[in-house]
């Protein structure tokens, strides 16, 4: 069984949780932009929670399916359809074989996850799937997807198979079957065209002058079109030093926020370096890492400060909220 | 924001969050080789004894930075995950004499054909301190470097104990392609380019080592605390030895 890339999109990788354990190495996680539409896309197919799925970026990709398939697509609304009709996110889909998925003009968010039950036979490097570009290692190839690549599924899991047979009772339209349930609203990132991301401050915060710090929490930045998923470069009023200060280089992360001597911050995603020698001014709280990688590229993002127990609060919430759904998912299966 | 443990005449270590997922442990403010036994003696620690919850870590010059997941740590939530790390890392005997000294072993040589198609820059920091290419290449084979972290790419090493003499400063405009295994120059630092990327350090010479292998159980070759030397190579003896690397 295998499906058939027929247009690759923007931008459409293999992508797993991340590769976690060589940063000391210089080697960064990669892995998801929004890791929680991941996560879910493979619970909803009957996949660990962790495995590769399509990553596919703002303009999404062909795919032709060769075969019977259980998917999901969450994430960002990049207008998916199946076989030409409009096909519904966040749920359990059942296609046929000679299907084609499509996605049509961005609605909301950037970024959408396509899990298939069973996920894909590919080499494992360095323990993950996760594609890395810059170095060529793994996900497919090393590299992006492009027209005329198959993938290779090896078919259902256990838990996805009782779905498909769930859905053949459903009628079908189009050459697809989806379920009437669906991953409750409350339960799901927020997607806005105008995004606040929570952030505590850096390390290096203090360093700033005070007129930047307000304007740090009080302005609206601009992601301009220079960003990729190493990091987004937003645009507003230059954040400037007390004074000059050179920095000794430290780790970084996803969702810090460094700000190069000329007073652009850049917000570092999934493909972010290891370390850096730029001042972090701030640090995007890990529960709103989903916001902030759907922020579409033109569109808006502000700041609001949290306290630390505030994001740890807001953290476990989320990872309550995943063991929620990953029950109610088990229980649809069974009944 | 952030503690800090002061033990007699050890120099204090701070702690401050890097988010809600991380904290950096701080072990001064100035790149020495006594910071950086600290550094590497609490990761051989860590290696040792992983707590629950222990993502993983990134040594750098001064800091140590130490990832770890909020949910696990924090048991589901029935503590503060804050706590709970900190209350870990209170346990560490960060000033134990660092296990045995890495100095005492040899160091790890790193072959370089210098200067030419490999080394564009050889000349131009020749030139600039009024030396010739092959002073440049005797003051760069001399010392024997210290890896203090592995940051920028996969492997690449930030290296230490270079010969002021030789310093340069970073090219105005990085170049857009540096290939794989160039040796370059910036300010007092020198280090080895393991894949090709942007760059904008002075290049003097090219390794036909393997810097980075996915394909590898360490697949940087080398690791902070390695003692590194290079040697100058032929370009003959560049070819034999990229062929005999690239052959499995």
């Amino acid at each position: 069984m295998s499906i058939k890339i027929m247009g690759s999109g923007l931008l459409t990788t293999i992508q797993d949780a991340g590769r976690f354990g060589y940063r000391k190495e210089g080697i960064i996680v990669s892995g998801p932009m929004d890791a929680v539409a991941l996560r879910i896309a493979n619970l909803l197919v009957g996949n660990e929670e962790r495995a590769a799925a399509l990553e596919t970026t703002f303009l999404g990709p062909k795919i032709y399916f060769e075969a019977d398939h259980l998917l999901a697509i969450t994430g960002g609304d990049l207008t998916p359809m199946l076989n030409g009709e409009k096909v519904k996110m966040w749920r359990p889909i059942r296609v046929s074989a000679g299907s084609l998925l499509q996605f049509s003009a961005p609605k909301q968010g950037s970024r959408a996850y396509v899990a298939i039950s069973g996920s894909f036979t590919l080499p494992k490097v360095l323990g993950s799937y996760a594609t890395f570009l810059r170095a060529n290692i793994g996900g497919f190839q090393g590299r992006a997807l492009q027209v005329g690549d198959e993938l290779i599924c090896p078919g259902a899991t256990s838990v996805g198979e009782q779905m498909l047979q769930n859905l053949a009772y459903k009628p079908s339209i189009g050459g697809f079957g989806q379920t009437s349930w669906t991953i409750p609203p409350r339960l799901l990132p927020a997607l806005q065209t105008r995004s606040t991301v929570r952030v505590l401050k850096g390390p290096e915060y203090a360093w700033f002058t005070q007129a930047s710090q307000e304007a740090f929490w009080n302005q609206e930045f601009i992601v301009t079109t220079d960003s990729d998923r190493m990091g987004y470069r937003l645009q507003g009023e230059p954040l400037r030093l007390q004074e000059p200060q050179e920095m000794i280089s430290s780790a970084v992360a996803f969702g810090t926020i460094q700000v190069p001597p000329e007073g652009h911050p850049i917000a570092l995603l999934a493909d972010h370096q290891t370390t850096g020698g730029y001042p972090r001014i701030g640090q995007v709280i890990t529960a709103d890492f989903s916001t902030l990688a759907q922020v579409p590229m033109g569109q808006k993002i502000c700041f609001r400060e949290v306290t630390l127990p505030e994001a740890h609060f807001l953290y476990i919430q989320q990872e309550q909220q995943m063991q929620a759904i990953k029950q109610a998912i088990g229980y649809k299966v069974r009944f | 924001m952030g503690n800090s443990l002061e033990p007699g005449n050890i120099p204090a270590v701070n702690f401050y969050p890097l988010g809600d997922a991380a904290i950096i442990l701080e072990f001064g403010d100035h790149i020495n080789r006594l910071t950086h036994q600290h550094i590497q003696a609490t990761t051989e620690f860590l290696d040792q004894h992983p707590f629950p919850g222990l993502v993983e870590y990134v040594p750098a010059f001064t800091t140590l930075t130490i990832f770890y997941d909020p949910w696990i740590v924090s048991q589901r939530g029935s503590r503060n995950p804050y706590d709970a790390v900190m209350a870990y890392l209170a346990e560490m005997p960060y000033f134990e004499e660092s296990s045995p000294e890495k100095s005492e072993l040899k160091a790890i040589e790193i072959p370089v054909c210098y200067g030419g198609k490999f080394g564009p820059d050889l000349l131009y920091v020749a030139n600039l301190h009024g030396l010739k290419p092959k002073d440049i290449i005797k003051l760069h084979t001399q010392t024997t470097y210290l890896v203090y972290m592995i940051g920028f790419a996969p492997g690449f090493p930030f290296l230490g104990g270079m010969n002021p003499a030789i310093a340069a400063p970073r090219k105005d405009k990085p170049r857009p392609r540096v290939p794989a295994g160039s040796v370059g120059i910036a300010g007092k630092q020198t280090g080895v380019y393991p894949i090709q990327t942007p760059g904008g350090w002075q290049l003097i010479g090219q390794t036909p080592l393997l810097l980075f292998n996915p394909h590898r159980d360490r697949p940087s070759l080398l690791q902070p605390g390695d003692q590194v030397q290079f040697v100058a190579i032929t370009e003959k003896q560049f070819t034999k030895k990229k062929e005999a690397t690239h052959e499995h």
